[in-house]
């Protein structure tokens, strides 16, 4: 009883002393601007109550950037609240996210038949009724009847092998070997939560110290500049030459690692986005046997950033994964370190949500590739939806499947229409005074200059903010587009761009034009020297 | 020729360092034999599902409907799915942006972290109206929170004030979705740790995944050890101890991990114990890192779970402003049990909004957790309710996997007991029994020529004689010269006596084998 009471007299006591604690703290807020973190009455001795404050935490976690969500889109959600609680309190009613590559998100519609298996395997009792077969294809029944039989124990809701499931596995194999027509080991195949993940891996994996490097496009995606970061390690830029159509020029790579080696850093692997990301080239095979060749002769990890592959919009272009131009060179597992990237959020399926993806490791010695293992068996295993979508995006229904027509006429629809909106999208960006834009050959953005007159970069400087954010954020202000500056990608010095992905629907690509070529000429009018 | 970069002496030391015996020597083995036909039981992963575990059907039916969206367009869908479950996905599209096929929100979809924000209130009992002299008062800081958000134009300052109160609520805002809890872990201890001079307490024996990601991230563990005697008892005595121990090494100790009810230990920590360990990290300035994924799997009744959250909010002041807290909760476990998704979250309780945004920085370079968890997720915290059509269903499905792992924890832990040489505390809670092995001397000594740690040499040999995967205590650690072994508690439950019979005749003949009947290496 005594203590209970002695309980709550410490209760109502501690209760007290919010009251008092708040009062003092109303009071202390008006001095201070972050009052959460220097209370008057801490019986902490240092500076800080708190162990973790943004001070003290990791450095590197401090130092990484991701632009594509960063300030711009901060900004951009900010206004949106805004149009929600007052709409018509701007010139536009809505804000168009051009900013990030998640088709569904802009109206994009699933492949059918992808669905039609994924939802069978996520509820396998509907397998068992006779009604499922008037609401799904047979084909899609059949899939998931032989997805759900690879699975051990039919358990789709049990972590599966760290590397994913074997028969899943096997699937994506066969897929690559006969995309490659080289054969492809299911061991080598790691499926991850989307390829992020597992271009983390290969950061941690090669990152000793800040002194090891890693060769990355410039313009990059901001993934890999963020992972090195994160990771503690060097990123040693070599940049695209954006006269050729962004092209990557074998003597700039030579340059930059000479020039790196003499800095002391040890370079230890060269990433490669292709098709582009954010400058959209798809690479032809000469210059991928060239790169293989300085990979080689440089013993360097050939990090192939392949995500893009089935999004080439260009007849005379086509995509040859590294894993086919290295082999048809005659190099085999001895010869070259090689990871594939590939993804389930990207390529006409865009099915961004489910983090799926994979990476095939050749070349590996078995050591480190028990290493790989141990690393991805501490997250226990990807998610089992991306892992089936995976499989089902290697191994899309063939010919006489009951599902072949209705998939193909899906898929063309949204790869023909994807070549329509980089088309006019670039078209248009183009008879913009001072912006020049090359051509989307693949992937998924277009990367125009923009040469920005004195007033404005004066402007922008007077802001303190870069240039090309300067740009955007008056892009986005007057017209909802949300773009992400090409400061965020890195480019060469005192050139000024911007990322803009194709992926708002066909008809509204129109209204997008109009508005960004108005915004663009008043602009121009407001700082043109 | 340069060395490959890859080389096995290339690459990074920290990868080399950790270690993660879960899925190490002894799941490799079983996989080997699995292949060559031999019957295996895997009891190494708390992994339900794959031992037979039927997914309820309710969550089931919603994510596949989300799926496949065409299906609710469809006038016979409800031939196939109850009203409620078709009701909910449609609820579930709305709040997505473009349904499962694009990347939410970085920190999660909002309407599934208000919905994780309502089932902690609803589980701890903040806010608090009722039985307080203060409740007028709290409700109309509720009101007045509602009105904030629903206009949104209050004043910084009242923002402020505010949420100098809000600490006694959950907000979503301080709530993320990950791709299971180890992400979440990973994510938080990446944050804290800046190098080799940062200390993180861990309990031993622990979940390898807090060694492996210290080891991961170049930080230094600080072990804590449980009392094994006391039911794998935390004792704040042996805290002081860790952390002076850690400090004298020249560590600066930044953090502390709970994980209750207990992994791979199973013990459930007490009120009174957790009030003890909150002082001890507002003494210590330490951060709380609280694995609480096994919230709902408790099999008995003396000592309920009661989240870390609820304790500190409980003391008050200034302990309730002031002690930095992230929480764990996964639908890898629980009745659930949906492993294979990969959803999870975690809450933040006094970390300042700098450092927020810097954690949300980086969750956006993962662009999103995976969308199909997040609903799962959703489901979890916020099931079907009564009066709902799959209501009995759900509520039946539920309570009979409960009701059955407490049967299991009992057989188990008491199949164990009856073996010779062997120890086990009672599985209070979460899903594994540790029990200890006495090996005898001579039995140590077949390990040493094997090469092999003696508890890894017994496993091994369990494997080979009976099919069941275990997880030797090594790999979660253990006092020197004690050995254990982790199963789960996961076989169904029909099969229970026979593993429980083979263990036991595999431990009787291995003692017969190495027993000399001089004694045991250590009691």
């Amino acid at each position: 009883m005594r203590k209970s009471a002695a309980d709550r007299f410490r209760h109502l006591f501690n209760r007290s002393l919010v009251f008092v604690r708040n009062q003092q703290n109303q009071q202390h807020h008006r001095l201070s601007p972050i009052p959460l973190s220097s209370s008057p009455f801490s019986s902490m001795a240092s500076d800080s109550p708190f162990p973790v404050t943004a001070q003290n935490i990791n450095p590197q976690v401090l130092k990484c950037q991701y632009a594509v969500r960063g300030e711009i889109v901060t900004l951009a959600q900010n206004l949106q609240k805004d149009l929600q609680a007052n709409p018509g309190a701007h010139s536009f009613d809505e804000i168009i996210y051009c900013n990030i590559g998640n088709p569904q998100s802009l109206g994009q519609q699933p492949i059918t038949f992808f669905r039609e298996v994924l939802a069978l395997c996520d509820y396998p009792a509907l397998l068992d009724k006779s009604e499922t077969q008037g609401l799904f294809s047979a084909d899609s029944i059949e899939r998931a009847w032989q997805i759900v039989d690879q699975i051990p124990g039919r358990a789709t809701g049990a972590y599966s092998h760290s590397q994913g499931i074997q028969g899943l596995r096997d699937t994506i194999a066969a897929g690559i070997g006969e995309r490659d027509g080289f054969p492809c080991n299911a061991d080598d195949i790691f499926l991850t939560d989307g390829a992020s993940p597992a271009v983390h891996m290969m950061m941690q994996l090669l990152t000793r110290s800040e002194k090891d490097g890693i060769l990355c496009p410039i313009p990059q995606y901001p993934l890999y500049s963020a992972s090195i970061t994160l990771h503690g390690g060097h990123l040693v830029p070599y940049y695209l030459d954006e006269a050729t159509g962004w092209g990557l020029e074998i003597s700039e790579l030579k340059k930059q690692l000479e020039d790196a080696k003499s800095k002391g850093i040890n370079v230890r692997a060269l990433v490669v986005i292709n098709p582009g990301n954010p400058t959209g080239q798809v690479l032809a095979e000469e210059n991928q046997r060239a790169i293989v060749e300085f990979c080689k002769k440089e013993g360097l990890v050939l990090l192939a950033d392949e995500v893009y592959q089935e999004n080439v919009y260009v007849p005379e272009k086509k995509f040859h994964s590294f894993k086919k131009v290295s082999r048809s060179m005659g190099y085999g597992d001895n010869d070259l370190c090689l990871v594939s990237f590939q993804s389930v959020s990207k390529g006409y399926h865009g099915e961004c949500g489910k983090r799926g993806g994979y990476m095939e490791v050749t070349g590996f010695s078995p050591d480190v590739r028990e290493q790989i293992y141990k690393v991805a068996s501490v997250n226990l295993c990807s998610n089992i939806t991306g892992q089936i979508l995976a499989s089902l995006i290697m191994s899309p229904p063939k010919v006489g499947d009951e599902s072949y027509e209705s998939f193909m006429a899906e898929k063309n629809a949204i790869l023909s229409s994807l070549t329509k909106r980089a088309k006019s999208l670039e078209e248009a960006l183009n008879k913009l005074e001072g912006v020049t834009c090359n051509k989307a050959e693949g992937a998924m953005y277009l990367f125009p200059r923009i040469r920005l007159p004195e007033k404005a970069i004066k402007a922008a400087e007077a802001e303190k903010t870069a240039p090309d954010a300067f740009y955007c954020k008056r892009l986005l202000n007057a017209t909802g587009i949300v773009v992400v500056p090409g400061s965020g990608f890195g480019q060469v010095p005192g050139t000024w761009h911007f990322r803009c992905t194709i992926l708002p629907q066909e008809d509204r690509i129109p209204a997008i034009v109009t508005r960004l070529t108005e915004f663009h000429e008043k602009f121009m009018n407001e700082f043109r020297d | 020729m340069p060395p490959k970069p890859l080389d096995y002496e290339s690459i990074n030391e920290n990868v080399k360092k950790a270690q993660y015996a879960v899925r190490g020597e002894l799941y490799l083995r079983a996989t080997e034999l699995q292949k060559e036909g031999k019957k295996i039981i895997f009891t190494n992963v708390g992994n339900p599902h794959a031992l037979g575990q039927k997914p309820l059907t309710f969550p089931r039916q919603v994510v596949a409907l989300c799926q496949a969206p065409f299906l609710l367009d469809d006038p016979n869908v409800g031939l196939l799915f109850p009203a409620d479950a078709i009701a909910r996905a449609k609820q579930y599209l709305s709040i997505t942006s473009g349904g499962l096929g694009a990347y939410s929100d970085s920190r999660g979809i909002p309407g599934v972290r208000k919905e994780v924000a309502e089932f902690i209130q609803r589980r701890d009992g903040y806010p608090r109206y009722i039985s307080s002299p203060y409740s007028l008062f709290f409700l109309t800081l509720h009101c007045v929170n509602l009105f904030k958000r629903v206009l949104s134009l209050v004043s910084n300052l009242l923002d402020k004030v505010i949420n100098y109160f809000i600490l006694y609520f959950s907000d979503p805002e301080l709530i993320y979705l990950t791709d299971g809890a180890s992400k979440a872990v990973m994510q938080t201890l990446n944050t804290i740790i800046k190098g080799e001079g940062d200390g993180i307490m861990v309990p031993v024996p622990q979940y390898p995944l807090y060694s492996a990601t210290i080891a991961l991230l170049g930080g230094t563990l600080v072990p804590y050890y449980l009392e094994e005697t006391a039911n794998w008892g935390l004792d704040t005595n042996e805290l002081r101890k860790s952390i002076t121990e850690g400090r004298r090494k020249g560590l600066n100790v930044k953090a502390m991990v709970i994980i209750n009810p207990g992994n791979p230990t199973g013990q459930c920590l007490s009120a009174e114990n957790l009030r003890e360990v909150l002082q001890f990290c507002y003494d210590e300035n330490l951060v709380l890192l609280g694995d609480e994924v096994y919230q709902t799997n408790i099999y008995q009744d003396e000592r309920p779970f009661i989240s870390s959250k609820k304790v500190l909010m409980d003391i008050g002041p200034p302990l309730s402003k002031e002690v930095q807290l992230v929480s764990f909760h996964s639908v890898s476990k629980g009745f659930l049990g949906e492993c294979g998704q990969r959803g999870g979250y975690f809450e933040m309780t006094n970390i300042p909004p700098e450092t927020v945004d810097e954690i949300y920085k980086v969750a956006s370079i993962s662009l999103s957790p995976n969308v199909p968890a997040q609903i799962f997720m959703g489901l979890m915290v916020n099931p079907p309710k009564p009066g709902d059509i799959s209501y009995d269903q759900f509520f039946r499905e539920s309570k009979g996997i409960l009701e059955s792992l407490r049967r299991r924890a009992r057989i188990m832990t008491d199949g164990f007991n009856s073996c010779r040489n062997v120890v086990c505390n009672f599985t209070e809670g979460a899903m594994y029994s540790f029990p200890q092995v006495r090996l005898p001397p001579k039995a140590l000594e077949a390990a040493k020529q094997a090469g092999k740690v003696a508890d890894v040499f017994y496993c091994l040999k369990l494997l080979e004689a009976t099919g069941i995967s275990t997880v030797p205590g090594s790999g979660f650690g253990q006092k020197d010269g004690v050995f254990h072994l982790r199963t789960t508690i996961l076989p169904a439950e029909e099969e229970m006596p026979a593993i429980m019979d083979s263990f036991k005749k595999f431990n009787d003949e291995f003692m017969e084998q190495y027993e000399d009947h001089r004694g045991y290496s250590r009691l």
